[in-house]
């Protein structure tokens, strides 16, 4: 029988009476991820990017973009405001992004997953310039470090629901996200919706306590990338009106990234004309809550045709 | 991360096990489930300039004194008068406390036109420092510019030309000091209070002080009297101490105390396990401990010493204050307190703890068993205010090799006390009675104390009567992994394991006991409720 080594040449284990502390480490939300904006990093992420990242994109998630023509008229820094259903979601944003603005935007990362250990900041911070943020709570260091870089020129890639959808459909927005940064730096906000990425990479089953959620419909062939095609669509910039709370502009934002996911099932206009005409931002949102039933039927709603059969059929 | 205060951990299954220190060497130790360990708080924060500090302090003064420069003008007498090589353990890396202080003070006298300025060593009774070991306590550039010329000198407890007795106190105690110390128009005393212990009129009355005055408190009664000494007001030999220093001043001798507290940074990086909890060393500190415990123990004992002694402490300097003696000591004593003192609550049937390599009287130097018991019962044991860690009747457990191996140049006395006297009785009120006054007198003794650097004959009866209190208080000793015939010389018990040691307690404190293990050092005081 193999014997084990103990103490001192094994790890000492902790006395049950002693509460173990954080690691004395910087990571999480006190790490420094500075270095991950200078210019050398910077110019070895660029050619990563385009010369990796992008060919591997069009190959492992052909994309149909659309909505791009919002990006021309706006100038940066803006916040992107992406629905999110799988840990694809950054890459696929950051690789379908326009030149002038894929290589000058963070992507704000949740610090407890994605900043839990020194290898995963450093491998975010350098592949996809993440800063780490708190989606537990408000965190006053995570949205000065946002705010800063915005105001410094950085755009910014946000995942308003604080972490991937358990099962497709949206979740809500978080108010002290996307929306409170907007109000804060009064910059734009782009909403886009991501359809198709929970195929290429579902989220796995065995993370329940990592991220809000967990309806356990997760697929078995989770954590397994597959080859799919997605859709990458662009709404048009928003801005929190003259007296509109983070609250209701989140809702705002919200509803705008449900229209975006209907117009991935029809059309521009049908996904307008679907959208509650009494009242917009409620009905919106709701409209990709998904249905208050079971698991399976939140699923098969979620993969159903729209009433009125799918318009992507050739005319 | 801000420091943490002094902690009691409650052993459980997941408790790694704890170290002991077990002389020039330390080894791991599984304690029974429901022990306490002791730890000591984590350092505090030294200061940030320390040479600003002291200066701010000597213009600063506590209690009723003048800034120092206002006491210093030309024509004037000045002693300045420091701790010796007892203090810090281990000796602190350059530079020292002692340099600190000394620099800045002769840098105001220069600036008064001060002439007259001696240096002494404060030994009482201890041996003199080599020149090495006053280089390193005072910096070259003192060194070179005192020592040259006479200036810097060493307290001679035996030189009638240079003792001055100043009378006897209310209790009839004789006060017999330094003459030119006590002759001076201002005697400036640098301390270091390494332990609550050190500092106040224990410096002056005890530092530079004779036999004839030493011995009305450093005997068996004072010090079963002084419950603990580290605990002042309750401590006879302070009472005495304080008695004294009073009547030193009330016969004219204007003393301008200058006391500083260290924290407990102990060792240095690479011996940083040490002042762990053990279920935070990393991986680092568990090779460290695996690679020097093996290498120390295939080592002979003389090497592992000569590598121990080599360490030279990080401690670094937490508070600095001057003044009036008792002004200044009180402060001194909650800085020290702020730093060093633990809650505990209740005694306990068993103490243990590991003795490390040194203790105040063998740097550079063998910790023979004398010494090994002062260390165990003298200090360690009495590392405590309000009630000892171990109840009355209860069993003390040592670990430390006790070897009986002493130095013939430091401790001369010791060996013949080691032979003559502890084969004739360990109890310290006949040892005192019966020998010490033919050691004290004894004019090989005096001579090698005058001339060499040997301990002063007497020293040795002092070493056991630290013990005092805890002989008298204990029911047991045992002392695991030692010289067994040693450990009997002084009264002991060996034992070879720790399974054994508390098996053979048992039949002292019965089934079941209580058991505490003190992690020291780094140096702590345990506060028992």
């Amino acid at each position: 029988m193999a014997r084990t080594a103990r103490f001192p040449l094994a790890a000492p284990s902790w006395p049950a009476s002693v509460e173990r502390p954080a690691p004395d480490r910087k990571i999480g939300l006190e790490y420094d991820h500075a270095w991950s904006r200078r210019y050398p990093v910077r110019v070895a992420r660029a050619m990563i990017m385009d010369n990796v990242a992008r060919p591997v994109a069009r190959v492992l998630a052909p994309a149909t973009v659309r909505g791009l023509e919002h990006l021309r008229h706006v100038e940066g820094p803006v916040i992107f405001a992406a629905n999110h259903a799988s840990h694809v979601d950054t890459p696929l944003v950051l690789t379908n992004l326009p030149v002038e603005f894929r290589h000058r935007t963070v992507v704000a990362a949740a610090s407890d997953y994605f900043f839990d250990r020194t290898w995963k900041s450093v491998l975010w911070s350098f592949s996809l310039a993440a800063i780490p943020i708190d989606r537990s709570k408000v965190n006053r260091r995570s949205a000065d470090t946002a705010a800063d870089l915005i105001a410094a020129g950085w755009n910014l890639v946000i995942f308003p629901e604080g972490g991937r959808s358990p099962d497709g459909w949206t979740q809500p927005f978080h108010p002290a996200s996307a929306a409170y940064l907007a109000h804060r730096t009064g910059r734009p906000v782009i909403p886009v919706y991501l359809h198709g990425t929970r195929r290429v990479l579902p989220k796995t089953a065995g993370e329940p306590g990592r991220a809000p959620g967990g309806s356990g419909t997760e697929s078995r062939r989770a954590g397994r990338l597959r080859r799919s095609p997605i859709s990458v669509l662009f709404g048009a910039p928003l801005t929190p009106d003259e007296g509109e709370n983070t609250r209701r502009f989140a809702d705002r934002l919200e509803a705008a990234v449900a229209t975006l996911a209907r117009e991935v099932r029809t059309d521009w206009w049908r996904a307008r004309r679907d959208v509650s005409a009494a009242d917009p931002v409620a009905g919106a949102a709701a409209a990709h809550r998904g249905p208050d039933a079971p698991a399976w039927r939140r699923a098969w709603a979620l993969d159903a045709p729209p009433p009125g059969g799918r318009a992507t059929t050739w005319p | 991360m801000s420091r943490r205060p002094g902690f009691v951990l409650e052993v459980d299954k997941s408790t790694p096990p704890t170290l002991f220190w077990n002389g020039e060497g330390f080894t791991l130790e599984t304690l029974p489930e429901g022990s306490r360990v002791v730890y000591a708080p984590e350092p505090m924060k030294a200061l940030d300039d320390p040479y600003a500090a002291v200066r701010h302090a000597l213009l600063h003064p506590v209690g009723d004194r003048d800034p120092l420069p206002a006491l210093l003008h030309a024509g004037m007498k000045l002693t300045i008068c420091f701790d010796d090589i007892s203090l810090p353990l281990p000796p602190m890396e350059a530079p020292d406390i002692r340099q600190i202080v000394i620099e800045t003070v002769l840098d105001l006298a220069a600036d008064a036109g001060v002439d007259d300025v001696v240096l002494i060593a404060a030994l009482a009774l201890h041996r003199r420092m080599t020149e090495a070991e006053l280089r390193h306590a005072l910096g070259d550039r003192i060194y070179d510019a005192f020592a040259p010329h006479g200036l810097l000198t060493q307290h001679d407890a035996e030189d009638p030309d240079n003792l001055i007795h100043l009378g006897q106190t209310e209790r009839g105690e004789d006060v017999e000091i330094n003459k030119r110390a006590a002759t001076s128009d201002l005697l400036v005393y640098v301390n270091i209070n390494l332990v609550a212990m050190d500092g106040g009129h224990k410096s002056v009355a005890t530092g530079l002080a004779s036999y004839k005055s030493l011995r009305h408190h450093h005997n068996p009664q004072t010090m079963q009297h002084s419950r603990s000494f580290m605990d002042a007001p309750a401590s006879e030999l302070h009472t005495s101490n304080w008695r004294m220093g009073r009547h030193i001043a009330d016969a004219g001798v204007k003393v301008f105390q200058i006391e500083t507290t260290l924290n407990t940074n102990t060792f240095p990086s690479s011996f940083a396990f040490l002042q762990k909890r053990e279920w935070e060393w990393n991986l680092r500190d568990r090779a460290t401990y695996a690679a020097s415990s093996a290498s120390l123990r295939g080592a002979p004992p003389r090497v592992a010493r000569q590598i121990f002694h080599s360490i030279e402490s990080p401690h670094a300097m937490t508070s600095v204050q001057a003044g009036e003696v008792e002004a200044v000591h009180a402060v001194t004593t909650e800085n020290v307190w702020r730093q060093q003192g633990v809650d505990v609550t209740g005694q306990t049937d068993i103490l243990t703890m590991g003795l490390p390599y040194i203790c105040p009287y063998n740097v550079n130097s063998i910790m023979n068993p004398i010494l090994v018991a002062c260390l165990g019962l003298g200090y360690f044991f009495n590392l405590y205010r309000g009630k000892p860690l171990v109840r009355e009747g209860g069993v003390l457990i040592l670990r430390h090799p006790t070897r009986p191996e002493f130095h013939p140049g430091h401790h001369p006395s010791y060996i013949d006390f080691y032979e003559q006297v502890l084969t004739q009785t360990v109890d310290p009120v006949a040892i005192h009675k019966q020998f010490e006054e033919s050691f004290a007198t004894d004019p090989w003794y005096v001579h090698l104390y005058r001339t060499g650097h040997a301990y002063h004959g007497v020293h040795p009866f002092y070493m056991w009567y630290w013990c005092a209190h805890a002989l008298e208080h204990l029911g047991r000793v045992i002392v695991i992994g030692a010289d067994p015939k040693a450990v009997r010389r002084l009264g002991f018990s060996p034992a070879s394991s720790l399974n054994d040691a508390l098996e053979m307690a048992t039949d002292v404190v019965g089934p079941s006991p209580t058991l505490t293990h003190l992690h020291a050092p780094p140096i702590m005081m345990a506060d028992v409720h």
